[in-house]
């Protein structure tokens, strides 16, 4: 097979369509830069009804908006793929059972996910100082802070000013008002002395600019947002960059397989199959920044070997794919009775939670590191596949009805209990493991013939025993609503409920940073330490993760090390 | 057209049509252009899950018997009322022709389920389920519609009805017609300002103006933002 070389050189090519690579487009754009843009799925806007997901009802779904193989979170949720992509495998090494989802189009996983832009803060960039555990990152929030206020700015989160120093206040929208769950939640948890705030998502409860609408309160951003009120990277990046008047080129069906480099080992571009003829390409440009996911990006750095590059590029420490870590999460629901028979109105409201628990437990003396936030969830939310199964399993609790049945009275028993229970769910900060990480699989190629990754990652003791405070956290707020808790507690033989591996799809610190090239892959600003114009800018690059969701992070991330890059260019160090 | 020939209808994937038996229509929707190679309208879907949805379409899996035996089920479980359709008016029995295939784990409980039932019917009656008087059925439906309270040996009566009556009610309340029993209000375009007073005070709530002071004032929600140098909002 013959490879087809681009015609020109682009300045960069970016590789992935995600949080990362969205960013580095609109900033190298507008700086000037000719950008190629490299998305292994196919094109996606939602405000194409082609594309569209938002406001469509659960009959306009064969299987009702179910969850498949080929969406695993339903067919309304906006990422194609998921859990599984046909023709494109990993492997766990044995005793692992690492989740890893994948979602292949443009705008990435960014099209569904919650919004939930939480900033990292003080504390969560240092936290070996404070526990002795996993590394410092090589920065801290003075050097993050200046670049998490523009993206507030560029692309909006709402949320409250609320001064808890680890929670960084930003540049907010105004929140909107709790749900009636979310306030039996509050009360419930200042019953049990635990915080409840606003909380901070990247919703437009306010527009910020002319090119965007406000939110419409359907509750539905997973889907996607038509009128582009939230952020995605297609609608909030990557568009506004071409609409720009920058030299945008973008790729789609193009699933790139290494980065290849010159003989002194400097980046010449990136091979890419093209899905559509199943050819492969070769696009030269004079720099690469990888922004494929944590993962994504490990696994083509390490199948781009060389002579100078012998491990894989950036891999001389032997850390790409090392340091892998997701959150923590667990999970609890309560029946409410005071919820039975509820008066029903719209309650769709933004799509996620208006209020949420930060971390309150940093000055506390506790039998493991870290902490977690937590999430509620609940309300009179459209039905989908699912809704009505074992209608009246709370007649047990209320002793209403029978268990079962047929007839008139299951109408009764749906809408008797239709919003009455609410969940939350805790999400929380693991410590990253040197023994932890992804490698190539020489074993297993995926359907482009790309060796695929193989995971290896066991919890330790620090997160079981997380999820455990978690779940007595849960009980005793979840009892303080009066209600009955639902299903059993977890306990140890159940490591407390504590998700597997992935579960929660904050995978970072494949590619971490670092001012050692001995200990880490890049440097401060997201450049590789063994080649200068190579730059991981998704969530690789994280040295620990907080208990925050890292979308806001990578945003900030890719900022700063855009602007980096663009300074290095002007002075001809790259 | 009549059960039957609708039930061939669903036979040959053509959902579209009318399952209609008691005239609960879906009103006045606008007429969708279809390809005719495409089983259902659009809804956002890509290449590989179009090719999908023609190939379960295109798939027979439960025959015409079946059919018509869950059409009398899915009528004991969620029959009209006066007010509304039943499953069969929100075309359950399509729903669950289709969900079978599209999720083949439902396929060997709900055929040897269904066979059971013909089994015990015609052990006790001689005659089909479908077959039987509606006191007949239900005197059996009361038998195996009880978890925990069914006799040991009609436990696979009860394994089938409690899937079907997890279907029926599913297909229904994702229906139109489900949809407007359940009186769901929402997606649709909206604007969010708290719960209504009527109810705040039913629950005995309030919120406090502390939090109010953080929430949108939607007036102003078409107006764009601006902040002061300490990130305080300042329109």
């Amino acid at each position: 097979m013959q490879i087809i070389e681009s015609a020109k050189t682009y300045d960069v090519a970016i590789v992935g369509s995600g949080a990362g690579g969205g960013m580095a487009t609109k900033i190298l754009s507008e700086a000037g830069f000719d950008v190629a843009v490299l998305e292994a799925g196919p094109f996606f806007d939602p405000a194409q009804d082609q594309y569209r997901n938002q406001l469509r009802w659960p009959w306009e779904s064969p299987r009702r908006g179910a969850s498949s193989d080929r969406r695993s979170f339903g067919d309304f949720d906006a990422a194609y793929g998921g859990w599984n992509l046909e023709g494109e495998p990993f492997t766990n090494a044995r005793g692992t059972d690492f989740r890893w989802f994948r979602s292949r189009m443009l705008g990435g996983r960014t099209n569904h996910w919650g919004r939930i832009s939480l900033r990292f803060g003080p504390l969560d960039f240092k936290r070996k100082s404070i526990d002795g555990l996993g590394d410092n990152w090589p920065i801290g929030y003075e050097d993050v802070k200046p670049y998490y206020d523009k993206v507030d700015k560029l692309i909006g989160v709402f949320g409250s000013r609320e001064n808890i120093p680890n929670e960084p206040d930003g540049f907010f929208l105004p929140a909107p008002k709790p749900r009636l769950h979310e306030m039996y939640y509050i009360n419930a948890a200042r019953k049990a002395g635990v915080p409840v705030i606003p909380s901070r998502l990247s919703i437009l409860t306010k527009r910020i600019n002319d090119q965007r609408g406000s939110c419409f309160y359907c509750g539905q951003c997973n889907r996607a947002c038509s009128a582009y009120a939230d952020f995605s990277s297609g609608t909030c990046l990557i568009f506004p960059a071409q609409r720009g008047g920058g030299k945008v080129e973008l790729f789609t069906e193009a699933m790139v397989s290494e980065v290849t480099t010159d003989r002194e080992g400097k980046a010449t571009g990136v091979t890419y199959v093209n899905k559509l003829d199943r050819k492969t390409y070769h696009l030269k440009a004079k720099i690469v920044i990888m922004a494929a996911s944590a993962c994504s990006s490990a696994r083509i750095l390490l199948n781009s070997k060389s002579s100078i590059h012998q491990n894989g590029l950036g891999n001389s420490s032997g850390m790409v794919g090392r340091y892998l870590h997701d959150s923590t999460g667990a999970s609890r629901a309560v029946f409410i009775p005071q919820l039975m028979d509820r008066k029903i109105y719209n309650e769709d409201g933004v799509g996620g939670m208006h209020v949420y628990t930060p971390w309150w437990l940093n000055d506390a003396k506790l039998d493991f590191p870290r902490g977690y936030h937590i999430e509620v969830w609940g309300g009179m939310g459209m039905p989908g596949y699912g809704f009505g199964f074992n209608p009246n399993d709370l007649n047990k609790i209320t002793g209403m009805g029978e268990v079962g049945g047929y007839g008139d009275a299951l109408r009764e028993d749906i809408k008797r209990y239709y919003g009455a229970v609410v969940g939350i769910s805790g999400r929380g900060e693991s410590v990253p493991q040197y023994n932890n990480y992804c490698e190539i699989d020489n074993e297993v190629v995926d359907e482009w013939g790309i060796p695929v990754l193989k995971f290896n990652y066991q919890w330790t003791e620090y997160e079981v025993k997380q999820a455990k405070h978690m779940q007595d956290t849960f009980e005793e707020v979840l009892s303080a609503t009066g209600g009955t808790l639902l299903g059993d507690k977890p306990g140890a033989d159940r490591q407390y409920g504590l998700t597997k591996p992935g579960e929660i799809i904050h995978e970072v610190g494949t590619t971490r940073m670092g001012n050692n090239p001995k200990t880490s892959v890049t440097n401060k600003y997201n450049q590789l330490h063994d080649c200068e114009n190579v730059f991981v800018m998704d969530a690789g690059p994280f040295v620990s993760q907080a208990d925050k969701n890292p979308t806001w992070t990578i945003l900030a991330l890719a900022w700063r090390a855009s602007d980096y890059l663009v300074d290095q260019v002007k002075k001809r160090n790259i | 057209m009549d059960r039957r020939d609708s039930l061939k209808s669903i036979l040959v994937g053509s959902v579209a049509g009318g399952m209609l038996v008691t005239g609960c229509s879906p009103e006045t929707k606008e007429p969708e252009v279809q390809q005719p190679s495409e089983p259902f309208a659009g809804y956002g879907r890509t290449e590989p899950e179009k090719e999908h949805d023609r190939e379960v379409a295109a798939e027979i899996f439960l025959n015409e018997h079946e059919l018509e035996t869950i059409a009398v089920l899915c009528d004991i479980i969620l029959p009209p009322t006066a007010e509304i359709g039943g499953a069969v008016d929100a075309e359950v029995p399509a729903f669950i022709e289709f969900i079978v295939k599209d999720m083949p784990y439902h396929q060997m409980p709900v055929r040897g389920g269904l066979a059971w039932l013909d089994r015990h019917s015609n052990a006790l009656h001689n005659l089909e389920f479908k077959k039987l008087t509606k006191e007949q059925q239900l005197a059996i439906c009361d038998t195996i519609a009880y978890p925990g309270k069914t006799a040991p040996d009609l436990m696979p009566g009860e394994r089938l009805f409690t899937r079907m009556r997890n279907l029926t009610l599913t297909g229904y309340y994702t229906s139109e017609i489900g949809i407007k029993d359940l009186g769901y209000q929402g997606n649709r375009p909206g604007v969010w300002d708290g719960v209504p007073q009527d109810v705040l005070d039913q629950h005995g709530l309030s919120y406090d103006e502390e939090w109010l002071s953080k929430c949108v004032d939607q007036s102003t929600r078409m107006n764009i933002a601006e902040w002061d140098e300490d990130g305080n909002l300042i329109s």
